[in-house]
């Protein structure tokens, strides 16, 4: 990467050193007791095996991560994009099957792709700019913004399917959560286009640095010129088009619109990615570090599930997990562990 | 040193950072009963001291002895235990609770396990008091100015039973009146034994109040001298660490720069006035002028530099630049004219702590070429390069937080960001403030240097020296009412005392 190696060096590296480290834990512990977990198979031109399994069923949670990231970077959070994924989902099977929860069984005039996506997607940035407007010309603290949304969302899906589960079959669209481009599931390429494309948003142009301005001192950037409240309102609806596709690959994976289940804690689930990462709340943000951090919680789920584990459990697990990495990050407990280590060396010198 | 009666004792204290030997085998005592002053420039390691002896910063070398027995706090929250307060320069009380909770914060009195709220409130305003200080304290420390922010920031320091109280620049944003108060408490404090570490820039002060002096320059001891043996030129002398010839601060030959009443008139402000902040005034600022701001704190100049701003909207009156009306509804729209400001209130208004010298530099001309234009990194490492040199700020590299830096290097930075974008009309609201001599004295160069260039500037200080020997003109103020405007030939001190001290008509 070309952005200013100096400063990658010095800070964001040394925070994904620790994030790095329990991927790594994880990893070995898998390769130890997991057979097979480095196995990659060509089948048919197409790659098959746990590592691209974790990656492709991590994909959810590694777009919304990407959307907490920036929201999480200017100060904020967003508690509503599970609600987010279970919209786009029930919009998009509802545009297959309009007369599905009314019974009927036909489907009438197969929809286009392009209406699947483009539907659920715009409502998606309305969700965010509803947030985004909430917060930043409202005046309304983000958690509690963002929370009107995520107990709303869910039941405006219920609306939508009447609390059904709608099953389709629409070939094209399936294809965007279990099809296969370039030998790779199609929503890891999606993963990869999209950090690519916040990449490209956030270092190539002066984005990120007035994100990172904004959420460290709003008023300081507000009397340079920068325009707080649109930066706001911008990762919002950023953040809700990652949620948007999210779900669109979701219910496009599983043939159907589950408006109860989709996409459920997956808010968690990214927020924790996004800390794991090393983001600051309002200042410094890495969308690598989230990456990493949602693969760790992927890794887990996977290994949890793969190792035969109750999946009651996972949770728990995962809570762990969480707790272990923000600890080791935390400079004020590595500080209370390197005393304590330097008293007891001291004590037995 | 004999140390008979020493409460706080300091020996070959030495602490480093990353590329900087901050503190190198420093030696300070401090007696019963002292005001201590502690001198030196920005960088001199004034700062390190005090964090190292409250805790803050853990020592490499040297020991600390307290009533001749070694201590070390852990943390700062252990210095008030063992008698230690101190009050820092930038006001550190939390905005939204009222004073008398921030006086008390961590160690309210209880009542059946809940906070009591009237015995609270009582010993606050008691102890509120005691510094002459007549204000409300159930109201929240952010409906007050700094300067009483920083007199509750006092109260709540004495109130721990101090025995050693630290005050690290207490009257770099009081008045006179305000500074006389503060000094009546502080003696009082000393007739009652404590130990009382001053720092600050205004030598007169030091002078007026302290016993003995210790002086430190580049983290070195550079000597310890009671009061009546250091005369002012010799204290200069030991803090710059050269001779008075050579620190001839402001260039003469102020006057003409500043003074360029015939150019064109850049700005004009016709019955500009905002209800509760300024009355409303006419004003008019030419290229290459510098206008100066003189008045107490509270007088209305903070309120004008924001209306100029568009921080805050003018309720009435009408605003021209270079003859055309413009209507200032934000900053963003200020900025478009070519309009700058160097905010007062440096930490939260000013300076983005957590990001680099670098983006903090950069950060004004970036947000005026827009997000899709962004700055080549070439292009950044150019313009912070040239302005690093500039200004002489001192930084380890470009990538070092701003918050990291002292607080004169900070306010470089922040002036350095606006010639970035090069602006037409520069607001500085005390750009000086905690600053020392030698910074001073650069950025007092700085402001006629621009002006000189042609750029329209408006100076807020509240040292009447500085504003005299900046300004081509002085508008005064006095209770939010532009009350006068002297011309180059009748500015001086008196005139100025006059203006502010002069009773209604005229």
């Amino acid at each position: 990467m070309s952005f200013n190696p100096a400063c990658l060096k010095n800070e964001n590296l040394g925070k994904l050193v620790w994030p790095l480290v329990a991927l790594f834990a994880i990893v070995v512990f898998n390769v130890i007791f997991t057979p097979g977990f480095f196995n990659l198979e060509i089948k048919d031109g197409r790659l098959f095996g746990s590592l691209i399994d974790i990656l492709n069923r991590g994909a959810p949670v590694m777009l919304v991560s990407i959307g907490m990231t920036v929201v999480y970077a200017t100060g904020g959070i967003d508690l509503s994009v599970g609600a987010v994924i279970a919209i786009a989902g029930a919009v998009a099977a509802t545009i297959i099957r309009p007369d599905y929860v009314k019974g009927v069984i036909e489907y009438g005039e197969m929809a286009p792709l392009v209406t699947v996506i483009g539907v659920p997607l715009l409502l998606a940035l309305l969700a965010g700019l509803w947030n985004g407007a909430l917060v930043a010309y409202v005046g309304i603290q983000p958690i509690i913004a963002t929370l009107i949304l995520m107990v709303a969302g869910r039941g405006i899906a219920q609306l939508i399917t009447e609390g059904k589960i709608v099953v389709f079959i629409h070939e094209p669209f399936q294809f965007i959560g279990g099809g296969f481009l370039l030998g790779l599931p199609v929503p890891i390429v999606i993963v990869a286009v999209m950090l690519l494309v916040t990449y490209l948003l956030t270092r190539k142009t002066a984005l990120g640095l007035f994100i990172e301005a904004v959420g460290a001192n709003p008023k300081a950037s507000q009397y340079m010129g920068i325009r707080a409240q649109l930066i706001k309102i911008a990762t919002y609806m950023f953040c809700a088009l990652c949620a948007g596709i999210a779900g669109l690959i979701i219910c496009s994976d599983i043939k159907a619109a589950d408006a109860n289940n989709a996409g459920l804690f997956l808010e968690l689930d990214a927020i924790a990615a996004v800390i794991i990462g090393g983001t600051m709340w309002g200042g410094r943000f890495t969308v690598a570090g989230s990456m990493i951090g949602a693969l760790i919680i992927q890794t887990l789920t996977t290994t949890i599930l793969t190792r035969g584990i109750a999946p009651e459990v996972t949770l728990v697990f995962k809570a762990l997990v969480i707790i272990c990495v923000a600890l080791i990050q935390s400079e004020a407990f590595r500080k209370i562990l390197t005393g304590r280590l330097a008293k007891t060396e001291a004590g037995q010198s | 040193m004999p140390t008979t009666d020493a409460i706080l004792e300091v020996r070959g204290l030495s602490k480093t950072f990353p590329g900087v030997k901050a503190l190198q085998d420093v030696d300070f005592t401090l007696k019963k009963g002292e005001i201590h002053a502690l001198m030196g420039q920005n960088g001199a390691g004034k700062s390190t001291l005090i964090k190292v002896i409250t805790g803050l910063y853990k020592k490499d070398g040297g020991e600390m002895l307290l009533d001749g027995k070694p201590f070390e706090c852990d943390s700062p929250e252990e210095a008030p235990k063992i008698g230690i307060s101190t009050v820092y320069q930038e006001v550190n009380l939390i905005p939204n609770l009222s004073v008398a909770e921030n006086i008390y914060l961590g160690r309210q009195p209880m009542r059946f396990g809940a906070i009591d709220w009237k015995t609270l409130n009582r010993n606050a305003a008691e102890a509120i008091k005691k510094l002459d200080l007549d204000i409300d304290v159930t109201q929240p420390v952010s409906s007050y100015s700094i300067a009483i922010q920083q007199l509750v920031a006092i109260t709540r320091a004495l109130d721990v039973k101090a025995r050693i109280l630290i005050l690290d620049e207490p009257t770099s944003s009081l008045d006179a009146a305000e500074t006389a108060r503060l000094f009546d408490v502080l003696r009082k404090l000393k007739s009652e034994g404590i130990g009382i570490v001053f720092v600050t820039h205004f030598l007169g002060q030091v002078y007026d109040i302290s016993d003995v002096i210790t002086v430190l320059r580049n983290g070195r001891l550079v000597g310890v001298k009671s009061v009546d043996e250091l005369p002012r030129l010799a204290l200069i002398e030991m803090m710059l660490g050269k001779s008075a010839d050579e620190v001839e601060c402001v260039e003469k030959g102020a006057g003409e720069a500043g003074d360029a009443v015939d150019a064109e008139c850049f700005l004009r402000v016709q019955g500009l006035g905002r209800r509760g902040a300024i009355r409303p005034f006419d004003m008019e600022i030419h290229k290459g002028e510098v206008l100066g701001l003189a008045g107490l704190l509270g007088s209305g100049r903070t309120e004008i530099a924001r209306l100029l701003f568009g921080v805050d909207k003018a309720q009435e009156g009408r605003i021209f630049v270079k003859g055309q009306e413009a209507r200032l509804t934000s900053p963003r729209k200020a900025i478009s004219l070519g309009f700058a400001l160097c905010p007062e209130d440096r930490k939260s208004e000013g300076i983005i702590a957590d990001l680099t010298v670098r983006e903090n530099i950069v950060l004004a001309l970036q947000a005026r070429t827009g997000i899709f234009r962004r700055l080549s990194p070439k292009k950044q490492e150019e313009i912070v390069d040239r302005y690093i040199k500039a200004l002489d700020i001192k930084t380890s590299s470009p990538e070092q937080k701003v918050g990291d830096l002292s607080g004169g290097n900070q306010q470089k930075v922040i002036v350095a960001r606006w010639l970035a974008s090069n602006p037409d009309f520069l607001i500085l609201d005390e750009p000086t403030r905690g600053i020392d001599v030698g910074a001073k004295a650069e950025i007092e160069n700085l402001i006629l240097h621009l002006s000189r260039e042609g750029m329209a500037v408006l100076f807020i200080s509240s040292e009447l020296a500085e504003v005299i020997e900046c300004s081509g003109r002085v508008a005064v103020l006095r209770d939010r009412v532009k009350v006068a405007e002297l011309p180059r030939e009748a500015i001086n001190e008196s005139n100025i005392m006059k203006a502010i001290a002069q009773t209604e008509g005229q």
